[in-house]
C-alpha cells in the first residue's frame, strides 16, 4: 500500500499528490513514470512522476481530474492508501550538456517538464522553458520552474498571462529572431506535441516529445500502448514514453486514444450516479 | 477395493457443461470425474514395467505409481505421489497438451485409447485440495541464504516451491500486481479456474515463500542490486515470454485491434467483461475474428464468445486443420461451441473507416513443401484477396521474450531472440555469476509443464551452488 502524503488543488481539478514509495523514489529518474491502481476494482492507469525526494522517499504526482478514475483519485486524501503503484517505468530522458534546450509544457505537462529542466540545466544547459495553458490559473508550477530553468515565458489562450496565443507562437517568434537552438523537449496534449514537431521539422531542431497512449501493463506485455515512430511499431512503454517527434505518427495516436471514448463516458455517468446518492444520503 | 482389469473397459469420458450452456459461460467447461469414473479410469492401466508414458513426460511424474493409487482409492497418497516430480499437477493435467506427451506414449494407445492420464492427475490434485489436505511439507532447517525469484509464473513458482522446501529464504518479485503468469491473466478461468492458481499461491506462503507484487526488476532494482545490497544469494530468472508479434500489415493501429496478450489480461486480469463494475474497458464487438492456430488463438476465441455482446468469432489460420499447434480439445470444443474456422487464409489488410475495424482482406493460401518447423509452408494464391467483415481483430501469433531484464543487465548473454543464454543447462546456470534462468524466457514460448521441469532442474542448481558459497 502506498501512502498520500500530501494533496494540494493547484487549479480546479489539478491535484498535486506527494505518495510515500521510498524504493520507486530510488530509483526515479526525468522522463519516467508509475502506473497505480487504486483499489480492488480499479484500472491501471500510468502517471508521470513530476518529481521525486529520495530521503524522505517520496514521488509527486500531478493528476488532471477528467474521468472515471481520475475522479476517484481526486477523492483520496491524505493518510489514504493507494492498493498499486509500479514503477519506475518507460526509460529515462536523455540529459546532456546540449547548449540550449528549449522546453515546452503545455497544461500539467508543464509537471512532467519540470524535473527535466532541472537536470538539463544542473548539466549546464542554458534551458528556456515555455509553459502554456487556457488562462493564468492553469499555469502551473510557475515559480518551481523559474527556480530549475535559465528563463521562463508564458502564453496563455486568453491573453492572461504572457503572451496570449499558444506555445507555438512563442517558440515561432524565437525562431523568426533567430535565437539558436539546440533541442526542443515538448511535453503536453497531443495537437500541442504534433504542432511544435511540425514547427521544428523544416529546421531539424532535434524535438523529444513523451506520448501517453493507452496502457494496461506498462512492461511491453500487451501492445495495448503501441505507436508508430518512423513506420515502425513502438510500445510506448518499454521503448518510449519519449520519442523523437519528428518520426511520430501522431494521427493514428489520436485516433487510438478515442478507442474507449464511449465506454469512459458510461464508466463516468454511473460513477456520477454514485456520487449524487452519496450526497443526497449526506444531505438527509 | 480394486476395480476389474482389462482393456475392456473404453476410455472414461469426462463429464461436461454442455457447448450451449458453457458458450457464453466462464465457468469451467469440464467437471473433471467423480471418484467412481476415476477409479475406474485408473483400472485401466497396465502397469507397465517399463511404462513408455512416463518416458513422454517432461518431469516424469511416476504415472503407473499414482494410477495405481486412484484405482485402489487412495486419493490423497495419489495426489501426493505425483507432487514428488510435479508440483502444480491441479494445473498440468487441466492444461498439459497430453495427447502430444504422457498419453501420446501410453502403451493402451497404440491399440485402444490411451489411459486418460492428465484427467487422472486433476482428479487427484482436486480431491486434495477439496477435502484441505493438502499439507505443508516439511522444511530443512534454515540454511541462511536468500533467494530472489523474477517472475511468477510456473517456472517461478516452483523454483520458489522446492528452494523453500530445502530451507532457503525466497522472495517472489512479480511486475503485475496478481502473481501467477500466464496462468493468471492469459490462459482462461474456463480452462483453469483462478482459485487453483490462488491454492497455489497461498500454499506457498504457507511455506515461507514472500511474493512481491509490482516489482518489475531491471527498472526498480537491477540483478546486481539485488545481490550485491539486497544480500540475495542467488537470483532466478523466470520472466517469460510475454512480448506480443503483430502481423507488421496495414490497418493494425485501428481501434478494434488487440493483441491477443492484451484482449486476454483485459478480461483474465483486469475483469473487463464485469466493466463497469470493474473499471476496464472493452468494447462491446458483435463479431470478432482471431487470426493464429495456436492454444493463444483458442483462448482468445473461446473468451470473445464468451462476452455478452458476441454474436460470432472466427478463427482465421493460414495452415489446414492438420498444422494447428493448438490442443485437440481446445479445437473440439471450440468447434462445439460455434466458433467458425477457417483455414488456408491469411490476412493482408485489416479494412476500417472512421478509426475503426470494418473488416479484414485475406488472400487464400495452397501448402507446399514443409518449412524448417516441419509444418507444410503456405503459399498465397495470387489474385484471390477477399473481404471477411468483422469488427474486432485480435492478433494471436505467438511471442517473443519480454527484453527488460536482458536489456539492464550487461552481463546477461542472449541468443538473436532476445532468449537468455544459458552455459549450464543441467541447472539452469547462465553467463552471469549467481543468476539462473529457465522457462519460456529460455525456450521461448513453450508449455507449462516444461516450465515447471526448468524450474526443477534450476532449484537443484541454485541449491548447490549457494551452500557451496
Ligand atoms: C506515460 C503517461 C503519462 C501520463 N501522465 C499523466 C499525468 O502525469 N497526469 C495525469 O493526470 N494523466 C497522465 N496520463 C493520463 C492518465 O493515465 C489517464 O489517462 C488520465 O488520468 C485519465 O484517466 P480517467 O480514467 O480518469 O479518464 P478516462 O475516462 O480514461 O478519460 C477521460 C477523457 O480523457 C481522454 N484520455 C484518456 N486517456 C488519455 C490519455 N492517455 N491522454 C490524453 N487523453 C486521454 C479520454 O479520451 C477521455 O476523453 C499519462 C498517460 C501516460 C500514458
Ligand atoms: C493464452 C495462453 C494459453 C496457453 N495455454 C497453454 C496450455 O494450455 N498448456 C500449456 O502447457 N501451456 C500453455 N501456454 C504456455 C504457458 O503458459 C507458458 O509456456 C508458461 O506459462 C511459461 O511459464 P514461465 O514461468 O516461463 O513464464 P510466465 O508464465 O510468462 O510468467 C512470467 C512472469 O514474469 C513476470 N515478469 C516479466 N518481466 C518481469 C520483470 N522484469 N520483473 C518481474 N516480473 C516480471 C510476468 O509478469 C509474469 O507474471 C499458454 C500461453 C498463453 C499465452
Ligand atoms: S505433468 Fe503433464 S505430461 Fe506429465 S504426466 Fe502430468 S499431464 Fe502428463
Ligand atoms: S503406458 Fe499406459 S498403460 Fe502403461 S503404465 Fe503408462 S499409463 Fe499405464
Ligand atoms: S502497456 Fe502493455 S505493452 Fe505497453
Amino acid at each position: 500500500m502506498f501512502r498520500i502524503v500530501d494533496k494540494q488543488e493547484l487549479a480546479a481539478g489539478v491535484f498535486r499528490y506527494v505518495v510515500q514509495a521510498p524504493e520507486i523514489a530510488k530509483k526515479a529518474q526525468p522522463g519516467q513514470f508509475v502506473i497505480l491502481r487504486l483499489n480492488e476494482h480499479g484500472e491501471r492507469f500510468p502517471i508521470t512522476i513530476a518529481d521525486w525526494d529520495s530521503g524522505k522517499g517520496t514521488l509527486t504526482l500531478f493528476v488532471q481530474a477528467i474521468g472515471k478514475t481520475s475522479i476517484e483519485m481526486s477523492q483520496i486524501h491524505v493518510g489514504d492508501s493507494i492498493l498499486d503503484l509500479v514503477g519506475p517505468l518507460g526509460l529515462a530522458t536523455e540529459i546532456e550538456n546540449f547548449g540550449t534546450v528549449v522546453l515546452v509544457g503545455g497544461g500539467f505537462g508543464i509537471a512532467a517538464i519540470h524535473p527535466i529542466a532541472r537536470e538539463l540545466t544542473r548539466v549546464g544547459n542554458r534551458t528556456i522553458s515555455i509553459l502554456g495553458a487556457r488562462s493564468r490559473d492553469l499555469v502551473l508550477m510557475q515559480d518551481e520552474m523559474k527556480r530549475v530553468s535559465s528563463e521562463v515565458r508564458v502564453a496563455t489562450n486568453d491573453g492572461s498571462l504572457g503572451t496570449k496565443g499558444l506555445v507555438t507562437d512563442v517558440l515561432n517568434g524565437m525562431i523568426i529572431k533567430g535565437e539558436s537552438i539546440d533541442r526542443v523537449i515538448a511535453i503536453g496534449p497531443l495537437v500541442m506535441m504534433k504542432a511544435v514537431s511540425d514547427l521544428t521539422r523544416p529546421l531539424k531542431i532535434q524535438t523529444r516529445v513523451s506520448l501517453n497512449p493507452i496502457m494496461v501493463d506498462g512492461t511491453g506485455m500487451c501492445g495495448a500502448c503501441r505507436v508508430t515512430v518512423a513506420s515502425e511499431m513502438k510500445f510506448a512503454c518499454v521503448d518510449g514514453p519519449e520519442f523523437d517527434g519528428h518520426l511520430v505518427d501522431f494521427d493514428g495516436l489520436i485516433n487510438r486514444l478515442k478507442t474507449y471514448r464511449s465506454e469512459e463516458k458510461k464508466s463516468l455517468d454511473q460513477f456520477s450516479q454514485v456520487l449524487d446518492d452519496e450526497c443526497r444520503l449526506g444531505n438527509q | 477395493m480394486s476395480a476389474p482389469k482389462g482393456k475392456k473397459i473404453p476410455r472414461q469420458p469426462v463429464p461436461e457443461q454442455s457447448p450451449k450452456a458453457r458458450s457464453k459461460s466462464f465457468d469451467e467447461v469440464s467437471y473433471g470425474y467423480t471418484p467412481v469414473m476415476a477409479m475406474l479410469e485408473a483400472s485401466r492401466c497396465l502397469q507397465c514395467k517399463k511404462p513408455k508414458c512416463v518416458m513422454g513426460c517432461p518431469v516424469h511424474v511416476a504415472i503407473p505409481e499414482f494410477i495405481k493409487l486412484v484405482a485402489a482409492g487412495e486419493f490423497i497418497a495419489a495426489a501426493r505421489k505425483i507432487k514428488e516430480t510435479n508440483s502444480l499437477p491441479a494445473v498440468t493435467g487441466r492444461v498439459c497438451p497430453q495427447e502430444d506427451q504422457c498419453e501420446k506414449h501410453c502403451v493402451l494407445g497404440l491399440k485402444n485409447e490411451p489411459v486418460a492420464i492428465g484427467q487422472l492427475e486433476r482428479f487427484a490434485a482436486d480431491y486434495e485440495r477439496r477435502e484441505g489436505k493438502i499439507e505443508i511439507p516439511e522444511l530443512a532447517p534454515s540454511t541462511g541464504k536468500k533467494i530472489a525469484i523474477i517472475g511468477a509464473g510456473p517456472a517461478g513458482l516452483t523454483t520458489a516451491g522446492d528452494l523453500a522446501k530445502l530451507g532457503h529464504e525466497v522472495v517472489i518479485f512479480e511486475a503485475l500486481h496478481k502473481a501467477g503468469g500466464v496462468l493468471f491473466y492469459g490462459i482462461p478461468q474456463f480452462r483453469l479456474p483462478k482459485e487453483i492458481v490462488d491454492a497455489e499461491l497461498e500454499y506457498l506462503q504457507k511455506m515461507g515463500v514472500e511474493i512481491k507484487v509490482n516489482y518489475v526488476i531491471g527498472k526498480i532494482k537491477s540483478l546486481d542490486e539485488l545481490m550485491a545490497d539486497e544480500g540475495f544469494d542467488a537470483v532466478f530468472v523466470s520472466t517469460g515470454s510475454g512480448l506480443p508479434y503483430f502481423l507488421g500489415i496495414p490497418g493494425e493501429n485501428l481501434n478494434g485491434v488487440y493483441s491477443a496478450n492484451e484482449f486476454l489480461t483485459r478480461v483474465n486480469l483486469m475483469h473487463a467483461w464485469e466493466f463497469p463494475v470493474f473499471d476496464t474497458p472493452l468494447h462491446a464487438h458483435k463479431t470478432i475474428a482471431v487470426i493464429g492456430g495456436g492454444n493463444t488463438a483458442l483462448d482468445a476465441a473461446r473468451t470473445a464468445l464468451r462476452l455478452p455482446s458476441t454474436e460470432k468469432v472466427m478463427i482465421v489460420y493460414r495452415r489446414s486443420p492438420d498444422e494447428m499447434s493448438a490442443r485437440d480439445e481446445e479445437i473440439k470444443h471450440g468447434k462445439e461451441e460455434g466458433i467458425e474456422f477457417r483455414y488456408l487464409e491469411n490476412p493482408v489488410r485489416i479494412l476500417g473507416a472512421d478509426g475503426r475495424v470494418t473488416g479484414v482482406e485475406c488472400q487464400k493460401m495452397k501448402l507446399g513443401e514443409p518449412d524448417s518447423s516441419g509444418r507444410k509452408k503456405p503459399i498465397p494464391i495470387e489474385g484471390s484477396e477477399f473481404e471477411v467483415e468483422t469488427d474486432a481483430v485480435i492478433i494471436a501469433l505467438g511471442s517473443g521474450t519480454n527484453p527488460l531484464i536482458a536489456q539492464n543487465t550487461e552481463d546477461l548473454k542472449t541468443d538473436t531472440e532476445g532468449r537468455i543464454k544459458l552455459s549450464d543447462a543441467d541447472i539452469q546456470k547462465t553467463s552471469k555469476k549467481g543468476v539462473f534462468a529457465g522457462g519460456d524466457i529460455v525456450t521461448g514460448a513453450a508449455t507449462v509443464i516444461s516450465a515447471m521441469g526448468a524450474g526443477k532442474k534450476a532449484a537443484l542448481g541454485i541449491h548447490d551452488y549457494v551452500m557451496s558459497q
